[in-house]
């Protein structure tokens, strides 16, 4: 070869060779460059890293804790926690949702009200947050949707713990229930106690006592994958679960009302008036407070919040209606503590009562008057008339304020938060809301409970223990616990706790006495209906608000009027009047038998106490 | 210097002396007995970066059964061979390019691949042999150091496989052929102005590529190197994933078989180019060193055969092969401890892979060859 002569083979090797290790000292530098990147890596970032390594894999996850449960006055349970299994979807893993809703509708049944509802709260949800579709699975239906997981993305079965009220409709207004956390929930609670929990109280005891029905949430930092799913379990914080409660309701006693009321819109409140526990509360109609739990259906819940019935309303306790004759006991010992009568002062009732300068009839509820009357038999008959011709003698203000010690106006403080005031009505207060002086006349019906003046069920028999206990005021209170964080919040907050009204104790007996009368003597407004067979003696008075008022000499007649105009009929008492153990106030709207339904309660509660009390007495001796 | 030493002794203990067993089987025992150890110890590695599946670390020896019964295979044919065929090989080369380009297989948006019954054939591949023969072949026969009109044409030779294989696209690939064609250009003596015109010249190179020849995904390679953290979910994570695996490594490591970001599947590619990620992090800076370690063993091992090669060729050849190997290694661990943007080059007989295995050892067959090819009434060194 020509070329291979030209070639100087020692030089050529000599310059390869130079270039070689000129190649290793490259080489040299760059090696040492690669470990001084993995040094500084390795031990110089070595601290931030592994840290980063272990948030990568490490994830805390909430585990709810166990919401306490509530129990009636006898350790019955109103609200349990039942496991249950859930299927619900993450939106993010599947492609196209209705597709897969499809496909699981192939396998279970799903109801128009289960996918309206699972629409509702995928709105809400973000895309990687689990959507419950359905509740309460059935081992069927688990198995039925496991072994076709495979070709389900996104679709998880998992067990939580669901608020159930075994009785229903019948504590729904008071326990109230748990209801998915709304985003106006969100505004009020802390996030980071709701971390694992998709529910909150809504109303009732389930809303007032929130804060310690919840519990405490734990968490457990879990290892994860790229793709999020939990590998183990490193490390778990259990939680506390939350407080029981127990309440003074009496499951037997409410429902023994609620079958009273008998299906008429109503309400009864029963109140022990030694401890201000509440035996009983109900309000009809109802609802089955388990339907909110998982979230409502809108189809259902406006039907639920249309019907003119009002199910959804707690009318015991925010039901505000004319007290009329039932405030006459309250009034009669304004009449006395103001020294305005004197008890053995008549008075003669024509039927009629005309303030002066006025034609206005004030007209007794008998028409042809009931005669001589004192105070007493102004109570026992209901005497209209007695009260009118006081009223100007009284005057608002003293009502108002004597009035007022017995909780009328003002919220009793009750530890639910659905309740209202009420209204006593004053000079101050017409000047707000009208803009104009008090009228004489209008002391003269507000003195009979009508006009202006509004009470719940509630506070009526508030008033009610009030005289059971001469004086002696008591707290009703639904939790036979003290739990000041919460009750501090109802307690003290519109009224003085331990304020007496005025009366001393001659007062008392003839006002009481006179409320026996009503229904144990012939004379009495509830004789006729409730006073015969009574084993124990009860002290009450009947009233009967107008819920329209009858134009000047029109005959009234309750046949003719639509049933929404019919009078209500209310009804307070105590018994045994030696020794109260029971007050109760009911109402019915539209409709009469408040006292009846009264004396059921009263019967189912007391009969078995006092047998108990008298064979014990008897044993004894 | 150290190293060399130390492999010099090993060879006069063992093998090395005069036309024995190694010269006869055309088998240097030194760099098999080293590429064994390191072949070992990748196994294990791979083990732990499957999730101890057994079925992918028993694939994985199988092909490197079957890779070093190809380098024993390359070891027999003489170096003189290699240089006649060179031409031959070269034009055989550029049409399988060729015909990759025009009949090639899709996958990962890429066009590798030529699709043979039974099995799939990246040429590209070859050419990573092909290249440096192809130019120790040309270079070897002409005056060094080369003229400026053999600089050009070798510059030629080395450019049309690089365009074909950066056009498939393969950018790795490609860099990695063009600089095994560019180091026998070194190694033969490039004149020093040449070498600084070009580095003059590269900035705007670059700024071309850049801007007309380069892919999007390949430009957003470059700039997620750059910053990684402008797209952490998107193409940073690799990058991210892979610096958190080793530095979280530390000194000693997580243990085998305990490496969180590999197992759980946060380090991406853990099998393939990622793979010294699961090194680093389950057997810490100690590991990358012993890794290291063997790596410089049989790189020394490649100047060693390379400074005693007889003739220019095998020189050239040689020299070639090993800076290749170098900068594999280089280019991967860089790329994945973040020095570098990610290109996809394996690391070197660690990742999984059969084809890039292949190649790789038949290059050291070439050594073995070069090696135990001697003409003992040749120039002595």
């Amino acid at each position: 070869m020509p070329q291979d002569t030209l070639k100087d083979h020692g030089a050529e090797k000599r310059l390869v060779n130079i270039r070689i290790w000129v190649a290793i000292g490259f080489m040299t530098l760059l090696g040492v460059g690669l470990i001084s990147r993995l040094f500084y890596l390795q031990v110089v970032r070595y601290n931030e890293l592994s840290t980063q390594s272990d948030d990568n894999r490490v994830l805390v996850q909430p585990i709810p804790p166990t919401r306490g449960l509530i129990y009636d006055t006898n350790g019955k349970l109103l609200a349990v926690n039942k496991p249950s299994h859930i299927l619900s979807i993450v939106r993010e893993q599947t492609k196209d949702l209705d597709g897969l809703l499809e496909s699981i509708g192939t396998l279970l049944p799903l109801t128009e009200g289960e996918l309206q509802r699972f629409h509702q709260r995928v709105k809400r949800r973000r895309p990687f947050e689990a959507v419950p579709l359905k509740f309460d699975l059935t081992s069927e239906e688990i198995a039925q949707v496991s072994v076709n997981l495979f070709r389900l993305p996104g679709v998880d079965i998992n067990a939580e713990l669901i608020r159930k009220y075994p009785e229903g409709e019948i504590f729904a207004h008071s326990i109230g229930y748990v209801g998915r956390i709304n985003d106006q929930d969100l505004r009020r609670l802390d996030p980071a106690l709701y971390s694992g929990t998709h529910t909150t109280g809504k109303i009732g005891v389930e809303r007032s006592y929130e804060s310690v029905l919840l519990g405490k949430p734990g968490h457990q930092e879990v290892e994860t994958n790229a793709r999020g799913r939990v590998l183990r379990v490193l490390k778990k914080v259990s939680p506390e679960a939350g407080l029981d409660v127990n309440l003074y309701l009496d499951t037997e006693l409410q429902k023994v009302a609620i079958e009273a009321i008998n299906g008429r819109r109503g309400a009864l409140v029963a109140m022990d008036p030694k401890t201000g526990g509440v035996l009983a509360m109900a309000s009809n109609p109802s609802f089955d407070p388990n339907l909110f739990v998982t979230g409502i259906d809108s189809k259902t819940f406006n039907a639920l919040n249309t019907d003119i019935e009002r199910p959804l309303y707690n009318r015991a306790s925010l039901g505000e209606y004319p007290p009329a004759s039932t405030v006459k006991p309250v009034m009669g010992l304004a009449l006395l503590a103001n020294d305005v009568v004197k008890p053995e002062d008549k008075i003669f009732d024509k039927g009629w009562f005309q303030l002066q300068g006025s034609d206005h009839r004030f007209r007794n509820w008998k028409r042809s008057g009931h005669g001589w009357v004192d105070l007493s038999r102004a109570i026992t008959v209901s005497n209209d008339t007695y009260f009118y011709i006081q009223a100007g003698k009284l005057g608002i203000d003293n009502l108002y304020d004597f009035a007022g010690q017995f909780g009328f106006g003002h919220r009793t403080g009750i530890d639910i938060r659905e309740e209202r005031p009420g209204l006593l009505p004053s000079r101050e207060w017409k000047r707000g809301a009208y803009g104009q002086p008090w009228y004489p006349g209008e002391t003269v019906i507000a003195i009979i409970g009508q006009g202006y003046m509004l009470a719940t069920p509630l506070q009526l028999v508030e008033s009610t223990a009030l005289i059971a206990n001469r004086g002696r005021y008591v707290q009703p209170r639904l939790v036979k616990e003290d739990i000041p964080e919460v009750q501090g919040e109802f307690w003290g907050k519109d009224i003085k706790i331990g304020r007496t009204p005025e009366a001393d104790a001659k007062n008392w007996e003839l006002i009481i006495n006179a409320m026996e009368d009503v229904i144990h003597s012939p004379r009495g407004t509830a004789n006729w209906r409730i006073g015969r067979g009574l084993k124990y003696r009860m002290a009450g008075k009947t009233g009967t608000a107008q819920v329209v008022s009858i134009a000047q000499g029109e005959e009234y007649d309750a046949e003719k009027l639509k049933e929404f105009e019919r009078d209500h009929s209310l009804f307070v008492a105590f018994a045994p009047v030696e020794d109260p153990q029971i007050a109760v106030a009911v109402i019915l709207e539209n409709s009469n038998g408040a006292s009846n339904v009264a004396r059921k309660v009263m019967d189912s509660y007391l009969l078995p106490r006092l047998t108990a009390e008298s064979s014990q007495a008897k044993g004894e001796k | 210097m150290a190293n060399q030493d130390f492999v010099r002794q090993i060879d006069l203990h063992g093998f090395g002396r005069g036309p024995g067993l190694s010269m006869r089987w055309h088998i240097d025992f030194v760099l098999l007995g080293f590429l064994l150890l390191l072949c070992g110890a990748g196994l294990f590695i791979l083990y732990s970066a499957t999730g101890r599946d057994m079925s992918v670390v028993i694939r994985q020896a199988t092909y490197l059964g079957i890779s070093f019964s190809g380098m024993l295979i390359v070891a027999q044919i003489p170096p003189r061979m290699l240089m006649q065929w060179a031409k031959w090989f070269y034009v055989g080369g550029v049409l399988l390019l060729l015909a990759v380009l025009f009949m090639g297989v899709h996958s990962k948006g890429a066009q590798r691949w030529i699709q043979l019954p039974g099995f799939r054939f990246q040429p590209s591949e070859v050419i990573k042999l092909i290249m440096p023969i192809t130019m120790a072949a040309f270079l070897a026969k002409r005056p060094l150091p080369p003229s400026f009109k053999d600089v050009i044409f070798s510059l030629v030779i080395i450019a049309v496989p690089v365009v074909l294989i950066a056009k498939q696209p393969d950018l790795g690939t490609s860099i990695l052929i063009g600089s095994s064609g560019m180091f026998v250009l070194l190694l033969a003596g490039l004149r020093k102005r040449i070498i600084f015109s070009a580095l003059c010249l590269a900035v705007p190179a670059i700024y071309v590529l850049w801007q007309f020849f380069m892919y999007d995904y390949q430009k957003r390679r470059v700039l997620t190197f750059l910053n990684p953290e402008s797209d952490p979910w998107g193409a940073g994570w690799n990058i991210i994933q892979s610096t958190i695996a080793i530095g979280s490594g530390g000194l000693y490591g997580k243990g085998w078989l305990q490496g969180t970001q590999s197992h759980l599947d946060f380090l991406p590619e853990s099998h393939t180019d990622f793979i010294i990620a699961v090194l680093a992090e389950e057997f810490g800076l100690m590991g990358c060193l012993v890794l290291l370690a063997l790596y410089t063993l049989i790189l020394s091992r490649g100047i060693f055969i390379t400074l005693n090669a007889q003739t220019l060729f095998g020189r050239l050849l040689a020299g070639s092969i090993t800076l290749t190997f170098f900068v594999y290694i280089f280019v991967n661990i860089a790329m994945v401890s973040g020095l570098l943007p990610v290109v996809g080059v394996p690391l070197p007989m660690v990742s999984r892979g059969g084809t890039s295995l292949l190649t790789l050892l038949a290059g050291f067959g070439l050594l073995m060859s070069i090696h135990t090819h001697r003409s003992f009434l040749g120039v002595s060194r």
